[in-house]
């Protein structure tokens, strides 16, 4: 197998969003089974995949998250002449739905829709100077209101449809980077391993319901207490308009965030690791707990080792998140060589203060 | 399927070859003649020595589109392409939408910055076209420079799909929906030279047919557009101007138009006799090829038969399935009757 981008591309356009992770976890179980002794599902719907390591007697315990959830939305109300409103599940920037193409997910099977918007011809200049709220968006299926009251229900949910492009120098966009790009860096970090001795017992997670609240995250912390949780989520790709400090170039590498909420030790070593094997990196500075599963792993059970890495991307939210596969692949190595470098000492040590 | 084809083809209002050529394939033997002019436009013709009366139908090839204007250097923006509108688009729309730029297609992406980010205040005005950028992987200026320049032309990437009830979405509808009835409408025979022209730049001022008109002098012409449709939840039922699934529209009045009041009648009696729904278009604001070509020479007789077209100008287009097959019926029937002489000059 050259890698693991043609997976990666089918993930993008496979729809689970929180709660409903179940079409990207059918995709990925028998890739995570190619790797691992034992995949389990999780009463949460989180996939556990476990690849033992090697040596005897107590050996270093490492976790590897990635959520499989995509923003979604949900729909709240069916309007005279079938016309859809929604609510979000998962934060959306309103802008970036119109003239959107949705699949709704009804019980009969996915339908597609588009999200309105008003032709210049009948706007007037001042409306021209307004967004429009989530609230004033409407889905149209191109169903008379009959059908699409048989078809669809209130609650169910919506996810974004896009294609996926292929850019320049091994760029690819789309909707679901986030955190479709991670999954792809645990498969490829699991790949790298298997070329490499570790002691660690790796369980590489596929977290649900990163996107309304880290809830996946939270039980399988919980249930695994590893040594060290290490989340993989995409950080902010540098695009003009945004602050130096939220703004991550791409192809320079993974982001290794560094804060209160994350271990210090493990961060060091993480930098270590990537200047020994020489691997680009840049460092993301957080202030608060992060947003990403590592703040739940943190504060999981009697308190875990956290750390988070991850690619930039751009254009976060939307139907066109656009990242580097390049990107991908050097946050796979910086993973594997930390792992195989894991030991019972250095877990010893991330108690010692 | 033609519409599709027609659809997915890149014809930004002046750079409408891949959509001409994708007709003139269509055409080919099909038609006594087929020319271009200086512009552009290209027409077709059956039957120039059949006596009167002289038929033109008209569809424009090209779309709204963008033209890229700067290959941006230096900074966060470098590598990222600055652009403006060909013809009218809302900037609205754009964000978060994938574009194919110039002669290769390079495939690009119009993001924006990630609502994390934002201030709520932010996100209650739209982001204007200087501010959005389109993003084609590039590492910066230089690698950027190597596939695109300033002045190529970029269309959105939308696939064309069938969906919900004789639906179809699209890029382009207007006018490939006109395009696909006029070579549809160019095969079938009738006993008057027929006149098929297919135009450029209607998006810009409906240039290319005021020019077709003159070559052909017609003493009937008819264009066959893709109009405005909002009859969704919300809008006004006078702001709708048409009804989708209700028929081909007619138009009363445009901004370019003042229609012929018989020969719009005749339309809606053709319409009528031969049981194919039809309705009238209810604004007064935008406009068609008619509205330039009735105003060539000494004044051309004629009117518009337009496909409502939801969301027109945007990314992503709807039409029904059946008022596109109305529109065709209509035109067939309304040929059939000038034939027959239901029509008189």
């Amino acid at each position: 197998m050259e890698n693991h981008q043609p997976l990666l591309e089918q993930l993008m356009t496979t729809h689970a969003g929180p709660g409903f992770e179940g079409a990207v976890r059918d995709v990925i179980v028998p890739h995570l089974r190619s790797y691992a002794q034992a995949v389990q599902v999780d009463v949460m719907g989180n996939v556990v995949a476990q690849v033992a390591g090697c040596g005897e007697g107590r050996r270093p315990r490492v976790l590897l998250a990635a959520h499989m959830d995509e923003i979604a939305l949900v729909v709240a109300r069916i309007e005279a002449g079938g016309f859809l409103r929604v609510v979000q599940t998962g934060g959306f920037d309103p802008r970036t739905l119109v003239g959107q193409e949705v699949v709704v997910h009804a019980r009969g099977g996915d339908l597609l829709a588009v999200v309105g918007s008003k032709p210049p011809h009948l706007t007037a200049p001042e409306e021209r100077g307004k967004a429009a709220p989530l609230s004033d968006l409407y889905l149209d299926l191109a169903m008379p209101e009959s059908a699409v009251r048989e078809r669809v229900r209130i609650g169910d949910r919506v996810t974004l449809s896009r294609d996926v492009y292929l850019l320049r120098n091994r760029r690819l966009a789309g909707k679901s980077l986030d955190n479709r790009a991670s999954i792809a860096i645990l498969l490829e970090t699991l790949h790298r391993l298997q070329q490499l001795i570790h002691q660690a017992d790796v369980y590489a997670v596929a977290t649900v319901q990163e996107e309304v609240g880290l809830r996946g995250a939270q039980t399988v912390g919980f249930a695994v207490q590893p040594d060290v949780a290490i989340a993989i989520d995409v950080t902010f790709g540098a695009f003009p308009g945004q602050a130096a400090d939220e703004s991550f170039a791409l192809d320079a590498g993974p982001a290794i965030s560094f804060g209160p909420n994350l271990h210090r030790k493990v961060f060091q070593r993480l930098v270590d690791v990537a200047e020994r094997h020489r691997i680009p990196y840049q460092i993301e500075l957080s202030q608060t707990p992060v947003g990403a599963d590592a703040n739940a792993f943190q504060v999981a059970g009697p308190g875990l080792a956290a750390a988070l890495v991850g690619i930039p991307i751009r254009y976060m939210h939307t139907s066109v998140e656009t990242g580097s596969y390049a990107d991908i692949e050097q946050c796979a190595r910086l993973l594997a060589h930390y792992i195989a470098e894991l030991d019972m000492a250095q877990v010893e040590d991330l108690s010692c203060y | 399927m033609l519409l599709k084809t027609l659809s997915e083809a890149f014809g930004p209002t002046g750079f409408e070859d891949d959509v001409r050529n994708v007709i003139r394939g269509e055409l080919d033997g099909r038609v006594d003649e087929m020319n271009t002019d200086v512009l552009g436009n290209l027409i077709a013709v059956k039957g120039a020595k059949k006596p009167g009366p002289k038929v033109m139908l008209d569809a424009h090839m090209d779309e709204v589109g963008l033209m890229i204007v700067q290959i941006c250097d230096g900074g966060a923006e470098s590598g990222l392409l600055k652009f403006r509108a060909l013809g009218g688009i809302d900037p609205r729309v754009l964000v978060s939408k994938p574009v194919l730029i110039g002669p290769d297609r390079i495939p690009g992406v119009i993001g924006a910055k990630p609502v994390h980010l934002q201030a709520p205040e932010e996100r209650q005005k739209p982001i204007p076209m200087d501010k959005l950028y389109i993003d084609i992987g590039a590492k910066d200026a230089a690698d950027a420079k190597a596939v695109v320049k300033p002045g190529d032309a970029a269309v959105f990437a939308t696939r064309y799909a069938e969906f919900g009830d004789r639906a179809a979405k699209g890029k382009s509808f207007d006018d490939r929906v006109g395009c696909a009835l006029l070579v549809e409408a160019m095969q079938t025979e009738v006993p008057y030279p027929l006149y098929g022209a297919f135009t450029v730049q209607e998006e810009i001022g409906l240039r290319g047919a005021r020019a077709a008109a003159y070559q052909i002098q017609p003493d009937i012409a008819i264009a066959l557009e893709g109009t405005v449709c909002f009859d969704v939840v919300g809008a006004p039922s006078h702001g709708q101007s048409t009804v989708f699934g209700k028929g081909p529209a007619l138009t009363v009045q445009d901004a370019q138009t003042i229609a012929d009041r018989r020969f719009a009648e005749f339309m809606w009696e053709t319409a009528k006799r031969h049981g194919i729904p039809v309705q009238w278009r209810r604004v007064k604001g935008g406009s068609n090829d008619f509205g330039a070509i009735h105003r060539v020479g000494k004044g051309i007789v004629g009117g518009s038969i337009s496909v409502p077209v939801r969301y027109i100008h945007a990314p992503t287009q709807v039409v029904s399935l059946d008022d596109v097959e109305n529109a065709g019926r209509l035109l067939r029937a309304v040929l059939q009757e000038i034939a027959e002489g239901s029509f008189t000059l």
